[in-house]
């Protein structure tokens, strides 16, 4: 490489270099570092796009497969189970005293393996607009020194001059539509709402010994009203609806159940309707879904990666087609781009 | 030296334009008036009028901060920079709840970058200010109290007594009073002042110069009045008044600062200037800073990014304020969890505008990582080490002077890969400025028998106009053993046995050859220095030329030996003998460039007045005698012509025997002239010289040649392959300028030539009437006839592949840089493939090399050695200097400093092609990985109701741009290579794409824009969509806001930087380790954040560890997003290398399919086939613009 270097043997070159402002030699400053240059020769760019469909239509089918065993029953409650008319009468409704209990059949399609966990999906509910977000106070959750750290709670922040906690508007327009499950039978199924948190948010952001305090006793009554001899730690569906969801439409766990259900089941969950999503047009639905190792019921992934692997198949067998029909010539000069935009970009 | 090479001399203020402004009558300036108001009292310290003076004291600092001042002064300069301010006000905004994210999250990456570009800025002024401590504590003896004694150089003052020894600095500037040499010589080295290497002979008076010893000092008073300070370095006026006499001072007299005492014991001297008020420290300035091209476009884009941010700012505002205002409708609520019935003015549905507005504040705030905030500070890095690397190139080494390449600044290094045009000197840029006696014509009869380089061009010209091949005297100079006498000296190459070896006595004409070598001999400023150990006797001359001279001499029997204040020595072989013979020296009228001739007049043995003069043909041949009829004028100017033709420098040598009445009248006048104080001096004694040199009598000229450089005609025919157009200015004759255009392959056979020259008969008559308008008018309308006929020249030749060479001499120069020709003179010359301007003033140079770079708007590169270039060199966009033997003016003036000319293909095809590379794909890259990410932001707003919550934690995104990102795109910027030094060499057709700026034109650097955007949409959606509301673990946990955050970072990383290692095509383990590095360092940067105290994490407490890692569902999307990231660039890029390859991919598939590695054979074919045919395009590109 270095052709233009001038040779001179070693002893020279030692007795020379005492006084010397020659550049040392390495090849790190010479730019000559031993280097990997690929390049995308036609063999290469089959190679990759082939490369792609070979790991990512398996991975794809997989996904598939792993989304069709998953079995999810969703069943969307907010209409029926609100009396007919308008918008207003039901916003109306949900807020009035009236007894809001509604029972809801689900027939079970296929057999479901336990454990099959329970969502509730809500729509059009912004749990990640600013306000919102911020709206809470996470030294308070934790401790109870704190329990007066409520600033970024505004305007849920106190309650009649005593500080709430928890406090914020998240914690305050808590989910508190309840369901109970029962067989054809009139069985109950149990429902473990124990673990459907994050563990670590049990054990280090909600506080063993902070309980709940002076919570929903403002003028507005926002969702569910909490157990105030339970610590928050234990407050599952609390931690839960805390973790504030990603986009408007989420589902929350509710809870599992831990029995298996047989295809042709049907279930009669009888459920209070009592949260308000008529005010800002949210669905609401219940959701029972088994799980896979690769979650709930998503074909998206899996399409996607066998759409991408067959988009690079087909790229493939394009540049194959192209360099067997046409071949390079080689140093053909009006391959050279600039021929083609004189003056270059000014 | 003891102040760094930083302090660039104003070297512009003497050289440049503005040093051709005549000089005013007016300004003479009588000593006590204003601008000439210093009064020094010498050696007299309790004076009270010498206390009330308060000069400054010898304390100097050239730090641009003071620890006071740098804080404040360094930020100031950081905030001068639009983005910087940008941030600033985010940062202090970010303190109110408008921020969207944490306060602190948005000062870090401001403190990073600030703090980054401080701790340069203060390194650097931390060396300053080292050299100023070392100098400021140099010891120097001073007068204190009777005796001298040592003292610091800080503690000095003005009026201080001091004695300086040999190899010495001075401290500051001097009177110089008195030296151990009884005439009060000394002798002096001014290479820190203007890199010459040579010695300057300094004089002290009579009367001061008796003061010999420290004792005599006892009762030494006088007081200096003189000139304000000031910086120009060649002039000073004052006077001394001593024992009640006036006595007028001169440079002659006054040691600078920074220079050294050499070949002297010791000096006296009275402290003058101190300080800042030395010479040297006034023209220390700041050098102009230049920007370069693509950063002055980097501008526009940052411009553009605003552009985008303010109006996505807006659109979300604006949905932000239609979404709030719904949420309170005539009573009812909409999003009641909001509870829109408490609230602040950032969120009230009730006033929507404001809300909207107060968004609109936050919206700036959330997408500003869409301008990248370290671009600015690691374009600053990526530059210094690029230029370390040009430093560092042992292929710009020079061995022989033993100077590496220097990139003195490093702003313009991408530059260098974008020149279009040089502008070179010649002299000692082309060629090496060693000259060497070639040829000489004495009483008519042309001596010297040896060929010069252009002589053997040009015979090789004649031969293949004839068709023959033999190229006639090829033994050539070096290879002659006969040349016995001229070989292996220095300066010397002649070699003709009728005069050599004495033999010039059996000439007929002998006493003329004796006359003029003694006047070679003679006539001269060298200083003889004999080393004491070998005896070898050599010479400090002023010029090359000059030393050439005193060499030949010397070889032919004239050894000038011994020189003093009053007479030069000679020993002269008489018959076989050496003879000392001793010359009373009584005038030396010194050259000058306006002059272009010296003399001196001596007092020989036999008490004849003789004054002899050499100097150039123009201004010789009208001072020759024109009573006594000189018998062989004309042969020596036909000789002269000849020596012009074959490249080589003339002078003419003359005498004339003075009378003794004559001279005594004449010496009165000009002692009056020289002694006088004022500003018009120099003409004063100029008008007086012009009386006595006149009337000469002819002895002969001499040739010097000066020869090219190694690899010159090399290096220009490569540069010309890569489409760079070359011009040359020079100041020779046209002749002697074709010539060596010839030689060093600027002109090649078969390029046809239009010259352009006011030589014609019309004008030639005009200029004998005089009439200076009618001059002016002809010779204007003379030109634009030669250019109108260039003009269709070149229009007719448009279609052929016939090149052009325009030439054009100095005083067609002065009117086709006039107003009305320069288009036109413009418009021929661009055409043309190679420009020589002839006889050009530096002043020219200039102008010439100004209106290249506005009339085509493309980069310029100017390069030259001397201090008539440093104009040019200034001007240009990219000077360069050559660091030669004309001294370091033009390197003190330069943006770039090479040993030698041919280095200047390596540093451009090879240095100034990867860093334009490099420079260009960094900032692309920049603005990709930042649109990128910003968008994703943008994305998610649209599924937060615009509300301003960030996708991500706060400190995921103040990282983004310091650690997980930065680093790659560094290495980038400063090891990428598209193709290795060698090949960059072999294919100059290359080096067009940083001409025609194709790596950075609108197109790319949109389509990286709109390949951000579409990666960030990419990346948001298959996020989004794969995520939604299903479980994402078999234990039946949903994806949360948390998750989604770090599951779209994640994608965001891998994305950015895997496209950095797809859109390079160069992997050493640097780039292998910064990329893969900066990913892993995101795991661990997330599983470190994710243990810290949830209060501090929040969002991020043990994501990754319990949440993310451990589901298939968080890798497979990583990589399903990845993939389809890249995606369009590979696609693009695939068909792209098939179907437009750039002229590197063609080069790198060569390489890759093995036609590099073997044979050279095969190759060269094609690609000049190619070079021919682009050659043909550029020209018709050009005529298109």
């Amino acid at each position: 490489m270095n052709s233009n270097a001038p040779s001179s043997t070693p002893a020279a070159a030692a007795d020379l270099r005492r006084n010397s402002k020659r550049p040392r030699y390495s090849r790190f400053t010479q730019q000559e570092l031993p280097a990997c240059k690929p390049i995308l020769t036609p063999k290469w760019v089959i190679s990759a796009f082939m490369l792609v469909t070979i790991v990512f239509v398996p991975i794809g089918l997989a996904s598939l497969f792993a989304a069709r065993d998953v079995v999810e029953i969703v069943d969307r409650y907010d209409a029926e189970c609100a009396p007919l008319g308008s918008r207003s009468d039901r916003v109306r409704y949900i807020q009035s005293a009236a007894d809001k209990t509604c029972n809801r059949t689900l027939s079970v399609p296929k057999h479901m393996k336990r454990p099959i966990y329970v969502y509730y999906q809500l729509d059009n509910f912004y749990q990640n607009h600013r306000r919102y977000v911020k709206s809470r106070s996470d030294e308070q959750l934790r401790s109870p020194s704190n329990e007066d750290d409520t600033t970024p709670c505004k305007p849920e922040d106190d309650a009649n001059g005593r500080s709430i906690v928890p406090c914020g508007l998240v914690a305050w327009s808590m989910f508190n539509d309840t369901y109970s499950f029962f067989t054809n039978n009139s069985q109950q199924l149990p429902l473990n709402k124990r673990g459907i948190s994050w563990k670590s948010d049990r054990d280090h952001k909600f506080g063993k010994d902070v309980f709940p305090k002076n919570f929903q006793n403002g003028t507005l009554i926002g969702g569910a009203s909490l157990n105030e001899s339970i610590p928050l730690s234990e407050q599952e569906d609390l931690i839960v609806w805390m973790r504030t969801a990603a986009l408007p439409t989420f589902r929350k766990l509710y809870g599992k159940i831990e029995v298996d259900l047989e295809a042709g089941d049907t279930i009669n969950v009888i459920m209070q309707n009592n949260y308000n999503t008529y005010s800002f047009n949210g669905k609401k639905k219940l959701v029972l879904s088994t799980s896979s190792w690769l979650g709930g019921k998503n074909n998206f992934i899996g399409i996607a990666y066998i759409a991408v692997g067959g988009l690079c198949f087909l790229l493939a067998l394009t540049f194959t087609i192209i360099y067997l029909v046409k071949p390079r010539r080689l140093g053909d000069p009006s391959y050279l781009s600039w021929n083609r935009n004189p003056g270059g970009g000014h | 030296m003891p102040f760094g090479r930083h302090e660039r001399i104003r070297f512009s203020k003497i050289y440049s334009l503005s040093c051709f402004r005549p000089s005013t009558k007016d300004e003479h300036g009588q000593i006590g008036q204003k601008g000439y108001s210093r009064v020094v009292y010498c050696n007299d310290p309790e004076n009270p009028e010498a206390l009330q003076l308060r000069y400054r004291g010898n304390y100097v600092s050239t730090t641009k901060y003071t620890a006071v001042n740098f804080i404040p002064k360094s930020l100031f300069e950081q905030f001068r920079r639009v983005a910087n301010i940008y941030f600033l006000v985010v940062a202090c905004v970010s303190f109110s709840p408008l921020a969207p994210f944490r306060a602190s999250s948005i000062l870090f990456p401001l403190l990073v970058v600030i703090g980054a570009t401080m701790a340069k800025e203060g390194v650097e002024d931390w060396r300053r200010r080292k050299q100023d401590i070392k100098a400021n504590n140099r010891k120097i003896h001073v007068y204190r109290d009777h005796s001298f004694s040592q003292s610091k150089w800080k503690d000095l003052r003005v009026g201080d007594l001091v004695k300086v020894y040999k190899d010495e600095y001075f401290p500051s500037d001097l009177l110089l009073l008195s030296s151990s040499y009884p005439d009060g010589i000394c002798y002096v080295e001014t290479m820190n002042l203007d890199g010459e290497t040579n010695l300057k002979l300094k004089h002290a008076f009579d009367f001061t110069s008796s003061l010999h010893d420290d004792s005599s000092f006892h009762h030494f008073k006088a007081v200096v009045k003189c000139e304000d300070p000031n910086e120009d370095l060649y002039s000073f006026v004052g006077s001394l008044s001593y024992n009640g006499e006036q006595h007028p001072l001169s440079l002659q007299q006054i040691l600078l600062r920074d220079s050294k005492l050499r070949n002297t014991e010791y000096i006296y001297g009275v402290v003058i200037f101190t300080g800042h008020d030395t010479k040297v420290m006034q023209n220390a300035t700041d050098p102009p800073s230049k920007r370069s091209k693509i950063e002055k476009r980097m501008d526009k884009i940052i411009y553009i990014l605003f552009t985008t941010l303010i109006s996505i700012s807006f659109i979300g505002s604006i949905f932000f304020g239609i979404r709030t205002n719904r949420d309170l409708n005539h009573g009812s609520y909409g999003r009641w969890y909001l509870e829109p019935t408490r609230t602040t003015a950032l969120y009230d549905p009730n006033r929507p505008i404001l809300a909207a507005f107060l968004h609109f504040l936050t919206g700036l705030m959330l997408y500003g990582y869409l301008i990248p905030i370290s671009l600015y500070v690691s374009i600053e890095m990526v530059k210094v080490l690029q230029s370390i690397f040009i430093n560092q190139d042992q292929d710009m080494y020079h061995e022989e002077t033993n100077r590496p390449a220097r990139a003195r600044t490093s702003n313009l290094n991408e530059e260098l890969g974008q020149v279009d045009t040089i502008l070179s000197d010649k002299t000692g840029t082309l060629t090496c400025n060693s000259m060497e006696f070639v040829k000489c014509s004495i009483g008519g009869v042309p001596y010297g028998r040896g060929m010069t380089e252009v002589e053997k061009a040009l015979a090789k010209r004649k031969n293949l106009g004839q068709g023959d091949a033999n190229v006639g005297d090829d033994s050539g100079r070096y290879g002659d053993p006969s040349g016995s006498v001229g070989k292996g000296i220095k300066g010397f190459n002649f070699r003709d046995e009728r005069i050599m070896g004495g033999e010039w006595v059996n000439e007929s004409h002998s006493d003329v050859i004796q006359k003029f070598f003694r006047v070679l001999a003679i006539c001269h400023t060298a200083i003889p220095d004999v080393n004491k150990e070998t005896g070898v006797l050599s010479y400090e001359a002023e010029s090359p030329d000059e030393a050439a001279f005193v060499i030949a001499a010397r070889e032919l029997g004239f050894e000038f030996f011994q020189r003093t204040q009053t007479s030069i020595c000679l020993h002269e072989i008489v018959n076989g003998q050496k003879v000392d013979r001793s010359y009373e020296l009584l005038n030396m009228i010194e050259f000058s460039s306006a002059r272009k001739r010296m003399s001196v007049i001596i007092r020989n043995a036999e008490n004849q007045l003789l004054l002899l003069c050499k100097g150039a043909d123009s201004v010789m041949f009208e001072r020759i005698s024109k009573e006594s009829k000189q018998p062989f004028e004309e042969e020596t100017k036909n000789h002269i012509n000849k020596y012009a033709e074959a490249g080589l420098r003339t002078l003419v040598v003359a005498y004339r025997v003075l009378e003794e009445e004559e001279y005594k009248e004449w010496e009165r006048e000009f002692l009056k002239a020289k002694t006088s104080v004022s500003v018009d001096r120099d003409d004063l004694v100029d008008a007086a010289a012009e009386k006595i040199e006149r009337n000469l009598i002819l002895l002969g000229a001499t040739a010097v040649e000066d020869k090219l450089q190694k690899g010159v005609p090399e290096c220009i025919q490569k540069l010309a392959n890569a489409g760079i157009k070359m011009w040359v200015l020079t100041g020779d004759k046209m002749e002697t300028a074709i010539n060596i255009g010839f030689a060093c392959s600027l002109l090649v056979q078969g390029m046809k030539q239009i010259v352009i020259t006011l030589d014609s008969h019309d004008i030639t008559a005009l200029e004998k009437l005089n009439d200076r308008d009618a001059i002016a008018k002809a010779s204007r309308e003379s030109i634009r006839k030669q250019l109108m006929e260039g003009r269709s020249q070149l229009d007719l030749a448009k279609s052929s592949s016939v090149l052009f060479g325009l030439i054009i001499d100095g005083r067609s120069l002065t009117f086709a840089l006039e107003k009305g020709l320069e288009s036109l003179f413009l418009d021929v010359a661009v055409d043309c493939s190679s420009v020589i301007c002839c006889r050009s003033s530096p002043k020219q140079k200039a102008l010439v090399t100004k209106m290249v770079k506005e009339g085509t708007r493309k980069t310029t590169l100017a390069i030259g050695d001397g201090a008539n270039d440093v104009g040019m060199l200034q001007e240009a966009d990219i000077g360069v200097g050559i660091s030669g033997a004309e001294g370091m003016q033009a390197v003190m003036a330069s943006d770039f400093a090479i040993a030698q000319f041919r280095y200047l293909e390596r540093l451009l095809l090879v240095h100034g092609h990867w860093c334009y590379r490099r420079i260009a794909m960094m900032i692309c890259y920049f603005f990709y990985k930042n649109i990128a990410f910003g968008f994703t932001l943008f994305w998610f707003e649209a599924h937060a109701s615009f509300s301003g919550q960030p996708a991500y934690n706060d400190w995921y995104m103040s990282f983004y741009n310091v650690f997980f990102t930065s680093l790659p795109v560094i290495a980038l910027g400063v090891f990428d290579q598209d193709v290795s030094a060698r090949l960059c060499l072999k294919y100059p057709m290359l080096y067009q794409e940083g001409v025609q700026n194709i790596l950075f034109n609108w197109p790319r650097i949109l389509g990286w824009m709109f390949n951000g955007l579409l990666s960030s949409m990419i990346i948001f959606f298959i996020c989004k969509n794969s995520t939604i509301h299903q479980a994402f673990r078999s234990d039946g946990h949903v994806v949360d806001y948390e998750i989604l955050g770090v599951i779209m970072y994640t994608c965001v990383i891998w994305a950015v930087n895997c496209q950095m290692a797809l859109s390079i095509n160069y992997f050493t383990w640097i780039q292998h380790f910064f990329i893969w590095g900066s990913i892993f360092f995101w795991y661990i940067f997330l599983i470190i954040y994710g243990y810290i105290n949830p209060e501090w994490s929040t969002t991020a407490y043990r994501v990754f560890i319990d949440a993310c890692a451990p589901t298939p569902f968080y890798w497979m999307t990583t990589l399903l997003v990845v993939v389809a990231t890249l995606l369009p660039y590979f696609l693009y890029r695939s068909f792209q290398t098939r179907f437009q390859p750039m002229y590197h991919d063609e080069i790198q598939r060569r390489r890759s399919e093995g036609g590099e590695s073997g044979g050279e054979s095969e190759v060269p074919d094609r690609v000049k086939e190619r070079i021919d045919l682009l050659g043909e395009r550029m020209k018709h590109s050009h005529r298109e613009m």
